[in-house]
């Protein structure tokens, strides 16, 4: 299962004095079991890009191929493409609606219309897998906390056992401890289940711990694509995106122009330390 | 599909239309509504489309986002026609079924009432697409100053148009979302009967009322904290004033209805011209 795209380009409005162009030519294929962080400032077209890969806004021009086949060709299939690639919104939590928890997170294999066996084993599986314990299956959604409803509400999309799952800032404003919570979850799904994600955040701090890869969007374009190491060695050009890099990658840098000779590709705490130690040791011998 | 509905809808282009006051465009617009109901005459609608397209023109918004406004009414201007065309009695009977009957006057009467309720939907998006929010209403509550003394919340009743006005495509943005999100999930609005999809329009009105009730609360709450307190002793940081532009505007809408009435005595004097 890969997702190619293909010179796509999104123009909201299209024709009016709202105009506004949101992607610009964008092409990029997302591999099988990746874990790819998708970055930008905001308005950059993150959220436009997102929405393109399970056809729920079509291009205006270009397209996206699923395993090789244009998603807008059949579309009778676009409701299995919709199943196969999972994607919660920002702040999903607002998209709760029924009366408990497990009917929330049944609304979308439900629609898809599985087993009803089936249906209850992804519902419990969903819910187990974001930590949201049995005996809130038959509360209220909306007698949880912020971080409850926000787990509950991307149970619902993974409920549907989608083969990639799209999060757009899946942590944006939610206190740490939500925060990790979400991020944990997320990152056991990719070991355990070895699904494809695709992460949208702008914590670059996230970003860095988490994936494989980084797509840098800026004003509707990519503007980097690499591996965390090849991305975060950029501060300079990440700053005039309006972005940052991890706060690790700002102390090495700053070593680097002070003249010590150490590696700018480190950007998690845990290396940083490694390498500090190390080179302090060579110093001092 | 959702961004049809043009009602509140302001466009942004800087035109002599947009910099009028806006109580100069509101008494323009009431007294344009009051002619379509007196023109009696088919040049009378020439003459008011005439004018109409060049108000249009010279407000630079595209012709496209006035008819928008139309197809929300459209089921309104078929049925209006229907009614006229079939129930309007008169003597040169074209086609009779039962009670239905097709006569030329209800030819030209369903004609004139198409003409007006149009005309009636554009001259007001005029109104709207030329005027922000905020000006209509400092419009509307200027109006009403007069009407304070007999009780009326003059200031209360614009600010709760401001705020519905304000929230309007803050809602359709919110449709809009919860839409697509539920979409994502598979949610289908399309297919099924009546039932099905009243039933599917569950999972946006629920989620959508949520969110206006939250945000009412927050606007409550911001508007208290910063000691709103309706009217009393209230000033105004953009003072609303008359400019000579307004008082020419003024002019022309007085020669204009020199004219509706000049065309109404015509079409006494000629009736042949219809
Ligand atoms: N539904 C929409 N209608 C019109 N313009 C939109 C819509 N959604 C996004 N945009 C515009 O497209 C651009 C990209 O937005 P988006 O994809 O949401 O960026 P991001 O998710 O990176 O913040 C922005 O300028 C935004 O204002
Ligand atoms: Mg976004």
């Amino acid at each position: 299962m890969s997702i190619k795209i293909n010179h796509l380009t999104h123009i909201y409005n299209s024709g009016t004095a709202f105009e506004k162009k949101a992607l610009d030519d964008v092409s990029l294929e997302i591999r099988k079991g990746e874990f790819v962080g998708l970055i930008g400032h905001t308005g950059s077209g993150k959220s436009t890009l997102i929405q393109h890969l399970n056809g729920i806004i079509p291009p205006t021009q270009g397209e996206i191929l699923l395993d090789g086949e244009n998603i807008h060709k059949d579309k009778a299939k676009l409701k299995e493409v919709r199943r196969r690639i999972g994607l919660a919104f920002q702040y999903p939590e607002y998209q709760l609606f029924e009366m408990t928890v497990y009917k929330d997170v049944a609304f979308g294999p439900t629609n898809m219309q599985l087993p009803k066996e089936e249906i209850h084993a992804n519902v419990v599986s969903a819910l187990e897998t974001v930590g949201i314990a049995p005996e809130l299956y038959e509360k209220s959604p909306f007698e949880l906390s912020g971080g409850q409803k926000r787990r509950v509400a991307i149970a619902g999309v993974l409920a549907m056992n989608p083969e990639v799952l799209i999060l757009d800032e899946p942590t944006a404003g939610l206190d740490p401890k939500g925060r990790d919570e979400i991020l944990q979850a997320i990152k056991r799904l990719h070991e355990e289940r070895g699904i494809t994600v695709i992460l949208v955040s702008h914590s670059m701090e996230d970003v860095a711990k988490l994936v494989d890869r980084i797509i840098v969007m800026h004003d509707g374009k990519i503007a980097m694509l690499g591996t965390p190491k090849e991305v975060f060695c950029h501060v300079k050009d990440l700053e005039s995106m309006g972005l940052a890099a991890p706060q690790v990658s700002y102390v090495f840098t700053a070593l680097k122009e002070k003249g010590y000779e150490v590696p700018l590709d480190v950007y998690t705490v845990e290396e940083a330390k490694k390498v500090l130690l190390n080179f302090v040791k060579q110093v001092s011998v | 599909m959702i961004r049809d509905i043009t009602i509140g809808q302001f466009y942004p282009v800087d035109s002599p239309i947009h910099r009028l006051d806006a109580r100069v465009k509101l008494t323009m617009t009431f007294i344009y509504i009051i002619t379509l109901f007196m023109i009696n005459s088919f040049i009378g609608y020439f003459f008011v489309i005439g004018t109409l397209l060049a108000v249009i023109k010279v407000s630079k918004v595209p012709i496209k986002f006035m008819l928008k406004g139309i197809k929300s009414i459209m089921l309104i201007i078929i049925f209006t026609a229907f009614i006229n065309l079939f129930m309007t009695r008169g003597e040169q009977i074209l086609w009779q079924w039962g009670f239905l009957s097709l006569t030329l006057e209800g030819i030209f009467l369903a004609l004139k009432m198409c003409i007006r309720l149009v005309l009636l939907i554009i001259g007001s998006s005029v109104l709207t697409l030329t005027t922000t929010p905020i000006q209509l209403t400092d419009a509307i509550e200027y109006m009403l100053r007069p009407f304070k003394k007999i009780g009326v919340p003059a200031h209360e009743i614009a600010m709760m148009m401001t705020i519905a006005l304000r929230f309007i495509p803050t809602l359709l943005d919110e449709t809009d979302k919860i839409m697509k999100a539920q979409q994502a999930r598979g949610a289908d609005f399309d297919t099924g009967n009546l039932m099905q999809k009243a039933k599917s329009l569950i999972p946006i009105l629920v989620p959508l009322f949520i969110s206006a009730f939250r945000r009412a609360e927050e606007l409550a709450m911001a508007m208290e904290a910063r000691c709103y307190h309706g009217d009393e002793n209230r000033t105004r940081m953009n003072r609303m004033t008359m400019q000579r532009r307004d008082y020419h505007a003024l002019v022309m809408g007085l020669v204009y209805i020199v004219a509706i009435f000049g065309l109404r005595y015509v079409s006494y004097l000629l009736p042949f011209i219809i």
